[in-house]
């Protein structure tokens, strides 16, 4: 399948390694993936800040950016932003588009998906080839969980990596706190269940805990730094991009 | 976000409503000294982490819970789009079978109507039944100015009452209170009652019940709300556990029940949906213990003299916008907040309006403005989420309140002019707009990696970040971003060899079959 | 002429409407309705119903009934009780204690120094528990089942349906009606449930099997 990768800006720019991971995988499943080059960010803090006129160029980017008809489908290594795409960008195009932008944006968002969206219910593959010989414990974020419904499929790769330690996390579909800007003009309350997140990932005793969003990862992650707690952050992208091969190196930097 | 909705210019709206709909307090000002009370958060921890397994519980056991919510949400719908014929019809029916309708544009008129009916019996107290509608209007208040006392009845409004509290949840007022303070409370505040009393429940509700057994036996006027009205046969209806509904709906000689004018149902026949719908979203019971439905006057049973309040109070302001109208939809069974991250954080007292918790959060600046004024605690509202969305899927009646928050923020920025914030969004648009510009910005911030301390980890930034780095390390940004690495000669190699593992896998897959 | 707060209110709404015009909303019902279920199961689903709210269940057949209910009175120690003008004298044929027949006229206060009530029901729904009382002679005034502490109620197993839509659809609307589903509760103080507040801190409902 030819497929089109949206890296997202905040992996594009912070987050490499879960966008590389993600290509890796899936070239070596056997499909082409193209990235379009001109790519930028889908505009979903614009959007959930209150800003919905000042996205519409990343909108109409995006959609031409994915338009082409040779990309079967679209990825991205983010819940969220695969939730911008599919919930968002038709508000934006039918408020402050023109007729071309709704067009354009219902097309792109037939053809988007999340990575494990992408995996399991259009490539049909739970086994992966890989191989991560470590405890994780899996945060499902609140956008793969209720905005895009992934439900058990990004359960449902893990399982099935090889020599895997997969724990679950209590209390997992409670928020992180992250919610964008909310982190930062609510960010007592947001810390107040971080906290109450990172209790619970610790007391898993993971090495790891992933995620679909690079972005709840980076809260998480970054709260876990703070507290020097044993515990670092990895995408789902990584995990399944570690093979017998070339094992992820988890002694080094998580990122 | 499935809906779309046209442009979010306001329309002339009809008057906010008055009363306690706005706190004194930006939310997050209020949230950092509640978030410090370790009490209230165990407190508000045990008690909304019991109710959600218990809510999950009994809504898992409908095979038809879906087509409830379906059912109830189209109802409500239905409702409001057929607002001015359904009161009428309620009304007609509830002046023929021995009522009296009176109608409040505001809290203050109906606060008014409510006191000049006391009066006229010449009652100097009223018993009370909870009722959400008469804590937003202040009535209380109203009435004790005028030197006639009102007795809550329900066991947490009672609590807030003798404490001089105010409510924290709408279904259970005083969920921020535990057991110990509780029966502190009652040891202060109730009149002769017995200094042995302990913290058990039972025993602080056998209080209560002795406290109140003479206000019920004695008091002539009640006040009630209204849970749902049926315009088809002039019913109302109030749902309760403790009996203290009953007593108050049945004994007195005179009833006046206040209710919003959005708590009207079409047809008797959707209680089938909505008794099903809300003691299961509520307190997570099959049913609530008792449920009263009367129609005007009964000869020999209950009030002989029965007055409804149709209260609009910035409702017909809600009404005129079609994203928010759905906020009018809410049944007030409080499953929202239950299942509220932020809410089980911060608590009620944060949203400073009658209304908490996510409802709260989008009713409130709908039914008394969000003056896009900096300062407006109500402008906060729509900010205090992270936009989880664990309360879409928890309404009964399907409202969706993720994007309602997104719509109002939005409405806030488009009347808010020129900000810092507006500017930084513009800024960061235009690059992010522009394929040559971003990756010009993604090389200069690979550059700030000097500022990066141990582990090239950021553990202080500036404002308005600061709150945000009190608690999180952030990852200095990497040398190299995806596309860099992409278009490297390591991006290309390793892109090139997992094709060729891919391609070797593929003929491995057709040797197989 | 001054404009009402009714025309105002009323005027404001359909402005609103005017402002943002809705669609019609069709309303599906694709719920659970008119579902029947055999004697027994509607019987087993009550009783565990009944007993998960703590109320007392009581099984028996039509020619018990004076006895189950003495019986429930005397264990109770309930010498004084209220009866609505209705009630088929014969169910207490067996009761010795003192029997006060209820008219309107007596006063709440009257009501609350009776040890007990016993009155009949109009339709009960098994899936909730839930016992609908609508003023019929047997069942009285609404504060007769309210005050007293002892509540006994009579439930016919063929006036019990299998779920709420069934249930309300045997009702009429213009009567004083009451639902109850156990005795009086509170969760108010940290959300646990306690049974026994203002209303009847025991109900005993008394299901007839062959009724």
């Amino acid at each position: 399948m030819r497929i089109g990768l949206f890296a997202t800006c905040l992996g594009d720019t912070l987050f490499p390694e879960a966008v590389r991971s993600t290509a890796v995988l899936l070239a070596r499943l056997g499909h082409e993936v193209v990235f379009p080059p001109d790519q930028t960010c889908c505009g979903q803090m614009h959007v959930n800040t209150g800003y919905q006129r000042e996205p519409v160029p990343l909108v109409r980017n995006f959609a031409e950016q994915f338009g082409d008809a040779s990309i079967e489908a679209v990825v991205m290594p983010s819940g969220s932003c695969a939730g911008s795409v599919r919930h968002q960008h038709e508000i934006i195009a039918a408020r402050y588009g023109d007729a071309a932008l709704r067009s354009g944006v219902a097309t792109v968002k037939a053809k988007t998906y999340e990575l494990s969206e992408l995996l399991v219910d259009v490539l049909g593959v739970t086994q992966v080839g890989a191989y991560f010989p470590h405890r994780v414990t899996y945060h499902p974020t609140c956008h793969s969980l209720r905005m895009l419904r992934v439900g058990e499929k990004p359960l449902k790769l893990l399982r099935a990596v090889e020599a895997i330690d997969l724990v679950e996390l209590p209390e997992a579909d409670s928020c992180c706190g992250f919610g964008g800007t909310f982190a930062v003009k609510n960010a007592e309350t947001s810390t107040a269940m971080l906290q109450d997140k990172m209790r619970n990932v610790c007391g898993t005793g993971a090495d790891v805990c992933t995620a679909g969003d690079s972005s709840c990862l980076m809260h998480i992650g970054g709260g876990l730094s703070r507290i020097r707690s044993g515990t670092r952050t990895l995408h789902l992208a990584q995990i399944l991009g570690s093979t017998r091969t070339t094992p992820y190196p988890l002694t080094e930097a998580a990122r | 976000m499935s809906t779309f909705l046209g442009m979010p210019a306001p329309p002339p709206r009809s008057p906010y409503g008055t009363g306690n709909l706005r706190g004194d307090r930006t939310f997050p000002a209020a949230a950092h000294d509640e978030l410090r009370n370790g009490q209230l958060r165990r407190n508000l921890g045990k008690a909304t982490r019991t109710i959600r397994g218990k809510r999950l519980h009994v809504t898992g056991e409908l095979p038809d819970w879906e087509a409830l919510r379906d059912a109830g949400s189209a109802i409500k719908t239905d409702t409001m789009n057929r607002l001015p014929e359904l009161l009428e019809q309620l009304e007609r029916n509830v002046t023929e079978r021995g009522g009296t309708v009176h109608w409040a544009r505001d809290g203050d008129e109906a606060n008014e109507i409510v006191a000049r009916l006391v009066r006229a019996t010449g009652s100097s107290d009223v018993i009370k039944v909870k009722s959400m509608a008469t804590q937003e209007t202040g009535l209380n208040e109203h009435l004790e100015s005028l030197g006639i006392t009102p007795h809550e009845t329900d066991l947490a409004e009672l609590i807030v009452q003798l404490a001089h509290d105010r409510p924290s949840h709408i279904l259970v007022p005083a969920i921020h209170r535990n057991r110990d303070e509780i029966r502190q409370i009652f040891l202060d505040e109730i009149p002769g009652v017995d200094p042995r009393l302990d913290n058990v429940p039972a025993h602080l509700a056998a209080a209560a019940r002795a406290y109140l057994r003479e206000k019920f036996m004695t008091t002539r006027v009640a006040v009630s709300g209204a849970n749902f009205g049926i315009a088809e046969t002039g019913t109302l209806s109030v749902v309760e556990s403790e009996g203290n509904g009953r007593m108050c709906l049945t004994l007195p000689d005179t009833l006046i029940t206040v209710m919003g004018i959005e708590k009207v149902l079409p047809r008797y026949q959707d209680l089938e949906v909505f008794l099903q719908l809300l003691p299961r979203s509520s307190t997570g019971e099959r049913m609530n213990p008792y449920t009263s439905l009367w129609t005007g006057v009964t000869p020999g049973d209950g009030p002989q003299d029965f007055h409804l309040v149709l209260l609009d109070n910035g409702r017909t302001a809600a009404l005129a916008d079609t994203i928010g109208r759905a906020a009018l939809n809410c049944i007030r069974c409080s499953a929202c907040l239950n299942v509220c991250p932020v809410y089980e954080r911060a608590g009620g007292h944060a949203y400073g309006s009658t209304y908490p918790g996510p409802i709260g959060a989008v009713l409130t600046p709908q039914l008394a403005g969000m003056h896009a004024a900096k300062d407006d605690p109500n402008s906060s509202l729509p900010y205090a989420s992270s936009l989880c969305g664990a309360c879409f899927d928890a309404c009964p009646v399907k409202i969706d309140i993720p994007s309602m928050l997104v719509e109002l923020r939005h409405q806030n920025t488009e009347q808010s002019g020129t900000t810092a914030e507006k500017l930084a969004m513009k800024a960061a648009a235009a690059v992010m707009g522009r394929p040559k510009l971003y990756t010009a910005a993604q090389k200069a911030a690979a550059l700030g990696r000097v500022v990066g301390g141990r582990d090239g980890t950021l553990s202080h930034l500036p404002a308005p970040f600061s709150g945000w780095s009190d608690s999180r390390d952030t990852p200095a940004p990497p040398k190299r971003s995806f596309r860099a690495w992409l278009a490297s000669a390591e991006g290309a190699a390793t892109m090139r060899a997992a094709a060729e593992e891919g391609a070797r896998h593929g003929d491995d897959h057709q040797e197989e079959k | 002429m001054t404009t009402t707060a009714r025309d105002t209110v009323l005027g404001r709404i359909r402005d609103a409407l005017a402002l943002a015009p809705p669609s019609d909303t069709p309303i599906p019902r694709a719920y659970r309705t008119g579902r029947t279920l055999p004697d027994g199961e509607r019987l087993a689903l009550l009783t565990d119903r009944l007993v998960d709210y703590k109320a007392q269940v009581h099984r028996c057949t039509t020619d018990r009934t004076a006895e189950v209910i003495a019986g429930i009175l005397r264990d109770r120690g309930a010498r004084r009780i209220g009866v609505p003008a209705g009630l088929e004298e014969h169910w207490l044929a067996a009761y010795d204690g003192e029997i006060r027949r209820d008219s309107a006229d007596i006063p709440a206060p009257g009501l609350d120094a009776l040890d007990g009530v016993v009155t009949g029901s109009a339709v009960t729904c098994a899936e909730t528990g839930t016992i609908f009382l609508d003023g019929s002679p047997d069942q009285g005034r609404r504060a007769l089942s309210l005050v007293p502490d002892l509540h006994v109620c009579v439930v016919d197993l063929s006036s019990v349906v299998a779920g709420v839509p069934e249930a309300v659809a045997r009702l009429v609307p213009e009567r004083p009606t009451t639902l109850i589903s156990g005795p009086s509760a509170t969760s108010d103080i940290e959300l646990e449930r306690v049974e026994g507040v203002h209303g009847p801190r025991t109900l005993a409902v008394v299901i007839r099997t062959d009724a």
